[in-house]
């Protein structure tokens, strides 16, 4: 036992509970879901969605209010015994993120099962709307975990709530498609809790404070983190673990793909970004750090071109996901600044969260405005589209501002955030990753405006649409596009919600 | 002796384990594999971890075992009616080889130079289980230190129970499991019809037991699916259809209760998932009861897969 064990390192703050709502409501909503008639499914899921998103903006007032993380002493047992929950600047910042594009894709959803009143409380509405729910205490788990454990049990949620999301409607191929992704997500998950395993057995301890702050881990940690973080690796989909994504994310229902695509893969990057940050020893962190970016570099290019050679849409919008994931791994050497300043105040901290953050709500706007279009004509082949954008305007122009976000064009989010990369790329001299940013973003740039070009093309015979689409579905999409665009009015510069509780970790590490 | 018997012990396991990752019959590999599972258990009671033991053998050897056969069996039904041949990649194997070995060899690494002593939190363990009442320090980790994590994994299985209903075609949704065999043998029978009062008997006093000594909900629950399944494959009683709302609460209900008495201990024990300590005991013993039964249903119906016959009008 270190005595740094003995004195408590987690004080509970007074909003604490607000974390333990974050976590329990939505998976109460899926006990109800369970255990009531199907056809009150969605009531169930709209109202834990109204309540889910009540807590994640009481979380980030809370913290903008007092200044400093929210923590939660679960049952009052201390770790390393027990276990705590904490929202930092970061975890609120990606709960709210989450409940933002949750709640949308559930509206997005409603009205997608209004169009088919008969299979409305059927198996696939309301076994998503189910899973729907579970995703999101997943996601929230993984965000407020501090127990190395108890995030491995988060991302068993995860990957149970997220599989069969993939196979709704039922065909052999996403089946197929599915199981390929339990495959990699399972080994993912062998492989996480392997280092878990290997981390109590050289600490006696999994609570990532704690761990903090023992400095030099030796080999077990090593191979510890490696383990881990390959397993991590595996359920992002970076290069080249990505196989299982395109099909995936491609075959779901479009409001699955959207919550797939812009939020579950982000709960594997979060968590390798505390392993390196938090758990790793400096020299390891920086070695790692450089890996990821030479792997996060040829996510960007690789999966880029091929998102340019896709013929069906929500295939490119698929493989876009896989490269974005990549500006995500380029972050670690980016971090590094100056001598002495930590990871959290440069800029490069900033634009990574951003690209995350504008990532994931224009991605669920493509999704969503795909699942429009496929919803429309019964296909999704880029080439037979020609002239949508006359048939659905709302719906091209929600891919239009999204795809500024994922080019990064401003004004936007995504403007922001390369911006700054490529900046922080400049200022810590690393020329090949300014030149990627602009390779990928110029590739981006490619394969939106072929489908941009689609949709204002005039046709010798103009598309029919098979059925009306509500305006109301169509504007879900261009919300969250919107929103997307509007996070190119934050300030260029680090910005203080990030750094909220962040400031005692950096004197745990500093010795 | 006894350094002889774990070498012997351990010996078994690897040839197992090879020769489940090497044969080409599948289910000769289950069988290896339930094997596996059963020599795994008692590794872990030579490692004095009872509870791990019992959990390793009902669901590694037991539970998972009968699911792998009935899978296996299914999927034999399907290549013989679509005579497609079996196809082994060369490639991939070289690929899982080596990736195994890497890890292993990181493992062996990492395991030599743990510390010795090696840190542990077992003496907090036992130092704090006076305020749970408890006697068994597993139960006290499992269902006061990390309630959590014992909770979600609860979710984590009836997750897993939808995601196996989800597969049902759409015209099927809501209807029964259909697991009984064309002629089931006369042992069978006779085992449906012997085994399960002492099934039940077994598991009750698990969770009775558990509280303080090696015993628990995971390995009475899986007692009783067994059981249950038991009397299913034989035909004495029919699966219930999924769409029943007795079934439903029952597999809700433990998690319910969990959740119901984790957010009571808001207003009584001073925050989330703490117990108030003269009422602990039995508020867990009751958790682990209700507990016990939804993860009996949900492994029964997990290995039954998903409904086969449409509801019933």
């Amino acid at each position: 036992m270190t005595p740094l064990a003995l004195a408590p390192v987690h004080v509970a703050t007074p909003g604490g509970y607000l974390l333990v709502l974050a976590l329990t409501l939505p998976v109460l909503g899926v006990l109800a879901i369970l255990a009531l008639a199907p056809r009150r499914a969605r009531q169930v899921a709209l109202a834990s969605m109204a309540a889910g998103l009540a807590v994640a903006i009481a979380i980030l007032a809370e913290l903008l209010r007092t200044g400093d993380a929210l923590t939660y002493v679960v049952g009052g047992w201390q770790p390393p015994l027990g276990i705590a929950l904490r929202a930092d600047g970061l975890s609120a910042a990606l709960i709210a993120m989450t409940a933002l594009v949750i709640c949308a894709t559930g509206l997005f959803a409603r009205g997608m099962h209004d169009l088919a009143p008969e299979t409305r409380d059927g198996r696939a509405a309301t076994t998503f709307w189910a899973l729907l729910l579970a995703t999101w205490s997943a996601l929230n788990a993984v965000f407020l975990g501090e127990d190395l454990f108890n995030l491995y049990v988060a991302l068993e949620l995860l990957t149970f709530a997220a599989v069969p999301l993939v196979c709704l409607d039922g065909r052999a191929e996403t089946m197929a498609a599915a199981l390929r992704y339990l495959m990699f997500a399972l080994l993912g998950s062998l492989l996480y809790l392997l280092g878990v395993g290997l981390i109590y057995g050289a600490f006696g301890t999994l609570d990532i404070r704690i761990l903090s702050g023992l400095g030099d881990g030796g080999p077990a940690l090593s191979v510890a983190l490696a383990l881990m973080i390959a397993g991590l690796l595996a359920k992002a989909a970076l290069f080249p673990l990505h196989l299982w994504l395109p099909p995936a994310h491609a075959g779901a229902p479009a409001a699955a793909s959207a919550v797939l695509s812009a939020l579950v893969i982000k709960a594997p990057v979060f968590l390798i970004l505390r392993l390196v940050l938090d758990v790793a020893p400096p020299e390891a962190a920086a070695f790692a750090g450089q890996l990821l970016a030479v792997l996060g570099a040829s996510s960007i290019l690789f999966c880029s071109v091929m998102a340019l050679r896709q013929a069906r849409l929500k295939l490119m919008i698929a493989y876009s996901t896989v490269a974005q994931i990549g500006y995500l791994f380029i972050v670690f050497p980016l971090a590094s600044g100056p001598e002495g300043m930590p990871p959290w105040e440069t800029i490069a901290w900033t634009g990574g969260t951003l690209q995350l953050v504008s990532h994931a709500l224009a991605k669920a706007a493509m999704f969503l405005a795909a699942g429009v279009v496929a919803e429309a004509f019964g296909h999704d082949r880029i080439a037979d589209l020609g002239g949508f954008g006359r048939a659905l305007p709302l719906s091209a122009a929600a891919f239009g501002l999204a795809g500024l976000s994922l080019m990064g064009i401003p004004p936007s989010g995504g403007f922001i955030a390369k911006c700054l990369l490529l900046t922080a790329a400049v200022i810590n001299g690393h020329p090949w990753l300014a030149a990627t940013i602009l390779a990928g973003g110029l590739l981006a740039g490619g394969y939106v405006f072929r489908v941009i070009n689609t949709a204002l093309a005039s046709p010798a015979m103009p598309l029919t649409t098979r059925r009306t689409i509500p305006r109301r579905l169509e504007m879900t999409a261009l919300a969250l596009a919107v929103a997307a665009v509007l996070l190119g009015f934050i300030p260029l510069e680090p910005f203080g919600l990030l750094q909220i509780g962040r400031s005692g970790l950096a004197t745990a590490v500093l010795p | 002796m006894n350094l002889l018997l774990d070498l012997a012990l351990v010996a078994w396991l690897v040839v197992l384990a090879l020769h489940v990752a090497r044969t080409g019959d599948d289910r000769n590999a289950i069988v290896a594999f339930i094997a596996f599972g059963l020599l795994l258990g008692l590794a872990w009671t030579r490692l004095g971890a009872i509870d791990v033991a019992l959990t390793e053998a009902a669901i590694g050897g037991g539970i998972t075992g009968l699911l792998l056969l009935r899978a296996e069996a299914h999927l034999r039904r399907g290549r013989q009616a679509d005579g497609a041949p079996r196809q082994g990649g060369g490639a991939k194997t070289i690929v899982a080889a080596l990736a195994s070995a890497v890890v292993a060899l990181g493992l062996g690494l990492a395991v030599l130079a743990f510390p010795s002593p090696a840190p542990t939190l077992a003496q907090p363990a036992l130092a704090a289980i006076d305020a749970t009442g408890l006697g068994n320090p597993v139960t006290a980790v499992l269902l006061a230190y990390r309630a959590l994590d014992t909770l979600l994994e609860k979710v984590v299985v009836l997750l897993a129970l939808l995601g196996v209903w989800a597969l049902t075609p759409d015209n099927l949704w809501g209807g029964a499991p259909e697991l009984k065999e064309a002629n089931p043998p006369q042992p069978l029978l006779y085992l449906a019809r012997t085994l399960p009062p002492f099934g039940v008997l077994i598991a009750v006093y698990m969770v009775w037991v558990g509280a303080d000594a090696p015993g628990g909900t995971f390995q009475a629950g899986s007692i009783l699916a067994a059981m249950w399944l038991l009397v299913m494959l034989a035909g004495l009683s029919p699966a219930p259809e999924t769409r029943s709302r007795l079934l439903r609460l029952l597999l809700v209900g433990g998690p319910a209760l969990f959740f119901a008495i984790g957010f009571l201990g808001f207003a009584v024990a001073g925050g989330f998932l703490a117990y108030p300590k003269p009422l602990a005991k039995a508020l867990i013993v009751g958790i682990e009861a209700a507990l016990t039964v939804a993860i009996a249903l949900a492994l029964g119906l997990l290995v039954a897969g998903p409904s086969n016959k449409a509801p019933a009008r």
